[in-house]
């Protein structure tokens, strides 16, 4: 095997994106995914039993499709590497099924890996932020501000292939998941998160005072004592109080100012996950933020984040957005610095675990 | 001609078959043969599995004529597992992939198990049009019936074992609801009260099939679409709840 520049075909099936892509060590060559988001629309949220179902019918033709965009073969590919947690189990056992076959058809090493680790190796693939160092790897004082549909986390990377820490994560809902029903509660499309963001821009932010949630003195305590929850999050508080808000205008009997609710409900969001990673990054040293997951996208975000960021001397990288959502490219460059490290393959005995540690980089 | 076969309807089985179609009864040998005794380990197992079934896989897997999928029903993340990998073995291996109901292999096993009186093979166990049963869980068993040629008659079926009425039910779901069959005026065989379909007995019921129609693409298999018969669970949401 080339240890170098290792050829990694990457399968990521954690939610409801079935994702393939090869990467030759930090180079991307193609990233195919396919989503069945569609199919999820009309509930408003990510069916598990619905979205397992596709990626069983997606997974044969996404592969075949990456092969053909990058124009490689399964005799050039030197590893294989697939998401083994966290996500839904029932999803992320078809990909685990579908990557062991690909090991032991072809003989060749499986990497079963984290895929929040993964959303932090993508960084490796996009040229334009210049998140690779003189050493081929990542930055140095590196955190992580994963924000998506089922992610709310704050990690530190010591070692991309040996060292990540959970420095703070939601304790209910993700972000993105109240972007979601909150967009049901303002009588919004699934995905919530673009059609708020949409919104927001015709409301005032400062209209409504929603609730931030876990930053009282008691969670938060000082930097010598710090509370229980620091740099943690929580999202369902936040939710009850826009249903509250959304049913006294409607007890009244007046019109619901959607667009400052969704302007207020994005803020209160938003100024709490900025305000702690920055206040993560500054007291944990790390100097570099890597913003990742489906979240990125949100236009408000990006720029609090950059403003936080750049106030605090901290540099802030926002990779690509098709490398930002749940792709198989990032699952791929993980599996290549784990290969380009040493690390040791997985045995086709692992199993998938839908609530795996970010600890724990590989199985 | 050698055939892989995968069932993980309930447990999760591999096995390769070699056989001539021409002369099934002097030539098939079972190459090897995987199975497991439980029904909730198959992401664990199954991939060790199939590999124990080969020496070398990366070259024995090419050579195979084809890949032969139990394609349910049965509960729907193992179901899948064995599905996402016998594609994914066609693919790589480009060997062709054929479907092929689970139920059948457990048809298949009673119509070659003699029934016996004193040591005696006296004849056929299943005389007349017989049910095969297997879990679905929540109270249901997933079923098809079947003729004494063990063909496919009616089914597949998902539903309470009180909607099969007056025949011989063989299989897992026939012995977990026993006294339920029983009083509609069926009867359980208690060789077959724990019977799981197999991939051993898919394959004989696949050879037969290849034997019987004098090729593989006339065999009339199935594609490797799982056979749900449920839909997921989920429900359109309704117009929100007030609590004001």
């Amino acid at each position: 095997m080339n240890h170098t520049q290792p050829l990694i075909l990457g399968i990521e099936s954690s939610c409801d994106e079935t994702g393939v892509g090869l990467v030759r060590g930090t180079t991307l060559l193609t990233n195919t995914v396919s989503s069945s988001m569609e199919e999820h629309i009309r509930f408003g949220g990510v069916i598990p039993e619905i979205a397992s179902r596709a990626h069983l019918d997606a997974f044969v033709p996404t592969l075949q499709q990456a092969l053909v965009d990058a124009g490689v073969s399964l005799d050039d590919v030197d590893a294989f590497a697939v998401t083994s947690g966290p996500g839904l189990a029932g999803a992320l056992m078809v990909g685990v099924s579908a990557a062991k076959a690909l090991a032991l058809a072809t003989g060749k090493p499986l990497y079963a890996i984290n895929h929040l680790v993964a959303h932090v190796g993508v960084a490796l693939l996009d040229e334009s932020i210049a998140a690779v160092n003189d050493d081929g790897g990542l930055p140095e004082n590196l955190g992580a501000l994963l924000v998506s549909g089922g992610h709310t986390e704050i990690l530190r990377v010591r070692s991309i292939a040996s060292g990540v820490e959970l420095l703070g994560a939601t304790i209910d809902d993700a972000a993105g998941e109240a972007f979601d029903k909150v967009a049901r509660l303002l009588g919004l499309h699934y995905p919530g998160g673009p059609a708020i963001d949409r919104l927001a821009k015709e409301g005032n932010a400062k209209a409504i005072r929603f609730p931030r949630g876990l930053t009282m003195p008691k969670y938060m305590g000082t930097p010598e004592a710090p509370g229980p929850h620091r740099y943690d999050f929580s999202f369902s508080g936040l939710k009850t109080a826009v249903a509250r808000c959304v049913e006294g205008y409607e007890a009244r009997g007046e019109d619901i100012p959607v667009a400052d609710i969704a302007a207020s409900f994005q803020e209160a969001v938003l100024d709490v996950i900025t305000a702690k990673a920055v206040l993560a990054c500054k007291e944990q040293g790390i100097t570099t933020l890597l913003l990742g997951g489906g979240v990125a996208a949100n236009s408000r975000l990006r720029v609090l984040a950059q403003q936080r960021c750049a106030a605090a001397g901290i540099m802030l990288l926002v990779p690509k957005m098709s490398l930002c959502t749940d792709n198989g490219a990032m699952v791929a460059a993980l599996g290549a610095q784990l290969v380009m490290n040493g690390v040791v393959p997985s045995e086709l005995s692992f199993a998938p675990d839908s609530s795996m540690p970010v600890t724990s980089i590989s199985l | 001609m050698r055939i892989l076969t995968i069932d993980t309807s309930a447990i999760a089985s591999a096995a390769v078959l070699d056989f001539d179609p021409l002369d099934l009864v002097r030539t098939t040998e079972l190459v090897a043969n995987f199975a497991t005794d439980d029904t909730r380990s198959h992401a664990e197992v199954l991939a060790p599995g199939v590999k124990s079934l080969f020496t070398d896989p990366v070259v024995e897997g090419p050579a195979l004529d084809a890949i032969v999928v139990g394609t349910g029903p049965g509960p729907f993340t193992g179901l899948r597992s064995g599905i996402a990998m016998a594609r994914t073995l066609s693919f790589t291996w480009a060997v062709p992939l054929y479907g092929m109901m689970s139920l059948d292999a457990l048809a298949q096993q009673v119509f070659d198990t003699p029934a016996r009186r004193d040591g005696r093979a006296v004849g056929p166990l299943a005389m007349n049009d017989f049910v095969v049963a297997t879990d679905a869980r929540r109270k249901e068993v997933y079923w098809a019936k079947y003729n004494a040629g063990a063909h496919l008659i009616d089914g597949p079926h998902v539903g309470p074992a009180e909607e099969i009425f007056g025949v011989q039910v063989f299989g897992a779901g026939a012995g977990l609801y026993q006294d339920v069959l029983e009083s509609n005026g069926c009867s359980v065989h208690p060789t077959f009260a724990h019977a799981q379909p197999t991939a051993f007995e898919l394959a004989r019921a696949a050879a037969r099939r290849i034997a019987g129609a004098g090729s593989l693409e006339a065999a009339g298999f199935l594609q490797s679409t799982p056979l749900y018969l449920r839909e997921s669970d989920a429900k359109v949401p309704g117009p929100r709840k007030r609590a004001l």
